[in-house]
């Protein structure tokens, strides 16, 4: 085993083109990922945030929150479904917003709410007051602005900010369930709700509460928990598929690349094999020394790539969702540790055939 | 004592549906402390009989007796820890591990065991070292060795685990005339201090009087013997 530690360190540079490719490819697989979680977290925050067990949507709305709209009626209905705790209504629409001092409008998701997301005060602010999520600092709203939301110039007072709380990448502004209505009703007037109309229902309770809602609502209501709500968010899961696509393809490169390199490392090496086998060294031996070898590059590869990504993270412009989490940190270091292993396995064959009476009667 | 005891040994290649006879019925004893050269043109078949006497191949027919044990229907793992733990070699290119130093080519050895001795091998590293004539070369890599110095390596690392057979591959041929008789000197000196039995392979009879006995090889078929004259 030594031997391979020792040649690592006394010929790093029989190493360095795979340490810097897969480096690279590192780099590749945390900004891949990072992206992903960037645009995931930036589109599900204000639904992650939700503290509830299920979400209702009219059943017309096919698990759209823009569809979907439920009038009081089918409210008193849900409240007196079995095992329903508690039920607040939640609104979102997507608008421009003019913010003072600055001459490019911010993006913004104004949000009625009765029960409170994770970070958002109990009580919702007054009314045409609102909390701010985080991101819209970035676009030069700060606590006491009044904001001017949508053509119909509706003002909302910022009076507080959460972490967190974003709807298909906009800043959410937390405001109480009336001055949604009116935001809406005034912005989008082709889309408005009357008073004792909601998009969703949040809902706490306790057994199979998505069976009894749409049972009570005689099939009126599709009700979700908040997982499949986050994943019905339009272009969630597609963005997730095509991402998750991308970093298994690359994965699959690294497995070539490492694959490619040992092997090429192991038929250099057949003839001192040969001795090595003559002199008393096992199959096992020999083939644990390469996966050792292809593992060390991979940990190495994988530290430059991790400050690689790290670095232009902090280079880029705040506008790309680029978001590097723990998590993704770690499934991307075990993603290589992997391939590093299954990619020095091709070489197994190669040691394997290697005869230890190849050591006799050759001439270099 | 007998170390080496092969009788009627064959070993028969086939390739299609002709069969190759690679050694024709072989039978050699090899003494404690004695040294035979294998001389023969190549193709001969000494290097099959070196394999087979090492453990390195199995006979297709006959016995081998290595040191008491009986290597004829050993499996390939059986032999190679008999190889380890009974045979040292020499062999005549691609001998060493280039990235080690000399004294860590000696405890390849060890590590391959996976029974590492830590300062009592590395202790005998260095004193079989500095019997052949190392002491100051002992942290050097084969590249900062002459061809000379590096046989002589080969020579320390096939003596690290006092084995009581050492097989020789033609371990002069990439050496000058004077360098190949001061390893063959070395040789002689080292196997009768140890008395340790050695067999040469060689097609160089300039060589063979350092050797007790050369047997003569030919076709497979083991023709004459020479008892050289010391």
């Amino acid at each position: 085993m030594s031997l391979a530690l020792k040649e690592l360190r006394r010929r790093p540079s029989r190493f360095v083109v795979a340490t810097v490719v897969l480096s690279f490819l590192a780099t590749l697989l945390l900004f891949l990922g990072g992206l992903l979680d960037g645009l995931y977290l930036g589109s599900t925050g204000a639904i992650r945030a939700q503290q509830a067990d299920v979400i209702v949507f009219s059943e017309s709305a096919r698990d759209s929150f823009l569809r979907s709209r439920i009038t009081g009626e089918q409210r008193a209905t849900v409240e007196a479904a079995e095992g329903v705790d508690e039920v607040g209504g939640l609104g979102f629409v997507l608008l421009g917003a003019e913010v003072p001092g600055e001459s490019e409008p911010a993006d913004v998701a104004i949000a009625g709410y009765e029960v409170a997301p994770k970070g958002v005060p109990e009580e919702p602010p007054a009314p045409g007051e609102g909390i701010a999520d985080d991101r819209l600092r970035d676009q030069g709203v700060s606590e006491g602005d009044t904001i001017l939301v949508g053509p119909a110039k509706s003002p909302v007072t910022i009076v507080g900010f959460v972490n967190d709380t974003s709807y298909l990448q906009q800043g959410t502004v937390w405001v109480d369930l009336d001055t949604w209505r009116s935001v809406q009703n005034a912005n989008r007037p082709d889309a408005a709700v009357a008073d004792d109309v909601v998009q969703v229902l949040v809902v706490r309770g306790t057994g199979d509460l998505a069976t009894s809602i749409d049972t009570a609502t005689a099939g009126a209501t599709s009700t979700l928990t908040v997982d499949e709500t986050v994943l019905a968010l339009p272009g969630v899961k597609q963005q997730k598929a095509t991402f998750n696509q991308i970093i298994y393809s690359t994965l699959v490169v690294v497995l070539a690349v490492v694959g490619l390199f040992f092997s090429l490392l192991t038929l250099e090496r057949l003839g001192l094999y040969g001795v090595l086998k003559a002199i008393g060294a096992s199959t096992g031996r020999l083939f644990r020394g390469v996966v050792l070898q292809a593992v060390i590059v991979a940990i190495v590869s994988f530290a430059v790539g991790a400050l690689l990504a790290l670095a232009a993270a902090a280079a880029l412009p705040a506008g790309v969702p680029l978001q590097l989490t723990p998590a993704r940190f770690v499934s991307t270091f075990i993603g290589l540790l992997v391939a590093a292993v299954l990619g020095s396995a091709v070489s197994l064959r190669k040691v394997l055939k290697v005869d230890p009476a190849s050591a006799i009667g050759t001439a270099s | 004592m007998t170390v080496l005891d092969m009788r009627d040994v064959r070993k028969v290649y086939t390739s299609g549906d002709a069969e190759i006879v690679a050694l024709d019925h072989a039978t050699v004893q090899v003494d404690h402390g004695e040294i035979v050269a294998l001389l023969g043109p190549s193709g001969s078949g000494k290097t099959t009989l070196l394999s087979i006497a090492g453990g390195l191949l199995t006979p297709t027919e006959g016995t081998v007796v290595v040191g008491g044990h009986d290597i004829s229907e050993y499996s390939p793992k059986q032999l190679t820890e008999f190889r380890r733990e009974n045979v040292g070699f020499v062999f005549q290119s691609v001998n060493l591990v280039p990235f080690l130093t000399a004294e860590e080519n000696l405890l390849v050895v060890d590590e391959l065991g996976g029974s590492t001795r830590g300062k009592d091998g590395k202790a005998r590293a260095r004193q079989l070292l500095d019997e052949l004539g190392l002491g100051r070369r002992m942290k050097n890599l084969p590249g900062q060795l002459s061809g000379g110095e590096r046989q002589r390596v080969a020579i320390g690392r096939a003596l690290f685990n006092n084995p009581k057979l050492v097989l020789f591959d033609e371990p002069t041929s990439a050496l000058d005339t004077k360098i190949g008789e001061q390893v063959m000197e070395l040789i002689r000196s080292e196997m009768k201090a140890r008395d340790t039995a050695a067999i040469i392979v060689t097609h160089d009879t300039r060589m063979t009087h350092y050797a007790d006995r050369t047997v003569h090889i030919v076709d497979g078929r083991l023709e004459s013997e020479t008892v050289e004259a010391h």
